[in-house]
């Protein structure tokens, strides 16, 4: 049965009590069905967490060396201030959604799709003049949905091994390469704040026209269209290996949560299930004898 | 990702004494980030007096409250002076570098080591494989991605010795 609907067995539910009286609602045969499938349950969810414990470590370390990186490749958007005074309803705007092809990672990358789906289904925002890429396959499926005639790309193989910069620039190259102007993009994906917590962010992106219509552009000295363009192309890479590393890290702190989680609750479903399995087998043994004994006592009164 | 070399002006190795923009902090030093995707070599750093980067328009010369630039990175060799005088030698294969407003320069490197661990008989084995791709070479991207690698093991091995 898919690991999925198994899932839904640990939430413990109330198990409830007849009197020794009535037939049971499951027979013996059914509990300890059910017991073995939640014990198997428990042993894999146990080492999904301490797969994904070790893969949270791995992308914690490689975020620590990324940070320095990203933020210095950020900072360059920091100091080109975007003229707020720009049209904003024909701004062709792009939102990038980092997710990853796997689930069963909490809210992660649900709570990614959410944050864009509640700007998409804003009045405000221009459907027409806005597109999604989809970093992994969650988002792909979420979003599809909904709003697919506003996805723009999807990429996968997300989520299996740890992201290199190769992967980002090649994805940069394609991001560039839709045919879809856009003047500002944002990446959607989730800040690492530690082993618990993250929270959604946003990481604004300029297109090589948008930053040569920027009023701080003509601080930089003697700058020509070639360099600016590389330039920008390099510095789209880099943000987007940030944020992937980023929501990598947070995406396996997340899963670790929940596999840990999921354990526990087969652990209590296991325990509620021990105890109404014994209940059950006593009170059929109970039946059992009572039926002899009466049995056997209506043969003695004859005789 | 040729840059054609035009009238601006082609910054030599010699350092160059560029105006103090108006905006420069009072005094305030280099703040120097240099970073590669997977290795932090100076983090916001206050130590370090200049720096020569090789960049697509020359060999440049970059110390406190230089002028705003972006620069694109050409595979060679980074020295970095710090204030007590010692030369720390990388070898970058791209990336960029961006001096702002607050005399923050962000030195970002797609890959960079230290000269010394630069493993010569390694490069000049991709030089060989690199050119020979280049033979095989059957279009115009196949023929700039051999170009390019060619470059970049031939700044490699000049690097290492």
């Amino acid at each position: 049965m898919s690991l999925l609907k198994a899932l839904t067995l640990l939430q413990p539910k109330q198990i409830v009590w007849h009197g020794g009286s009535t037939r049971d609602m499951a027979t013996l045969k059914d509990i300890s069905r059910r017991l073995k499938s939640v014990k198997s349950i428990q042993k894999i969810t146990k080492s999904m967490k301490m797969v994904s414990a070790a893969k949270y470590a791995k992308a914690e370390r490689e975020l620590r060396a990324a940070r320095s990186y990203g933020l210095g490749a950020k900072s360059f958007y920091d100091n080109i201030e975007l003229d707020k005074t720009a049209d904003t309803t024909t701004n062709k705007h792009v939102l990038i959604a980092a997710t990853s092809d796997r689930g069963l990672c909490g809210a992660a990358n649900s709570s990614i799709v959410k944050n864009i789906r509640t700007q998409l289904n804003d009045t405000k925002t221009n459907l027409e003049a806005t597109k999604i890429i989809a970093l992994g396959d969650k988002s792909r499926a979420m979003l599809s949905r909904t709003h697919a005639n506003n996805l723009l790309l999807s990429v996968n193989e997300i989520g299996k091994r740890s992201v290199v910069f190769g992967d980002a620039s090649a994805i940069a190259q394609t991001v560039l390469s839709t045919g879809f102007e856009f003047d500002t993009a944002e990446i959607v994906y989730n800040k690492f704040k530690s082993a618990i917590a993250y929270t959604t962010s946003r990481q604004l992106v300029l297109s090589g026209d948008t930053i040569n219509r920027s009023k701080n552009i003509g601080v930089y000295d003697s700058l020509d269209s070639e360099v600016l363009r590389s330039f920008q192309e390099y510095n789209l890479a880099s943000v987007l290996y940030y944020t992937m590393k980023e929501n990598a890290a947070s995406e396996q702190s997340s899963r670790m949560t929940a596999m840990d989680n999921a354990t526990k609750n087969a652990g209590e479903l296991i325990n509620k299930l021990t105890t109404y399995y014994n209940r059950t087998r006593q009170s059929v043994i109970t039946t059992e004898l009572i039926e002899i004994i009466s049995g056997a006592a209506a043969l003695e009164q004859k005789a | 990702r040729i840059v054609a070399m035009n009238s601006m002006s082609v910054r030599n190795q010699t350092t160059t004494t560029a105006p103090a923009t108006s905006a420069a902090g009072s005094g305030a030093d280099m703040i120097f980030t240099f970073a590669a995707p997977s290795e932090v070599f100076y983090n916001q750093s206050k130590n370090v007096k200049q720096i020569d980067v090789p960049s697509m328009s020359g060999n440049m010369g970059i110390l406190a409250h230089h002028v705003p630039i972006l620069g694109v990175l050409k595979p060679g060799v980074v020295a970095v002076i710090e204030n007590d005088g010692t030369t720390k030698r990388y070898f970058v294969s791209s990336g960029s570098i961006a001096v702002h407003q607050d005399s923050s320069v962000q030195l970002l490197a797609e890959e960079a080591i230290l000269v010394e661990n630069l493993d010569t008989k390694a490069a000049q084995d991709t030089l060989s494989d690199s050119q020979r791709k280049l033979q095989s070479a059957k279009d115009e991207r196949e023929k700039a991605e051999a170009q390019i690698e060619i470059e970049c093991a031939e700044a490699a091995i000049k690097a290492s010795q």
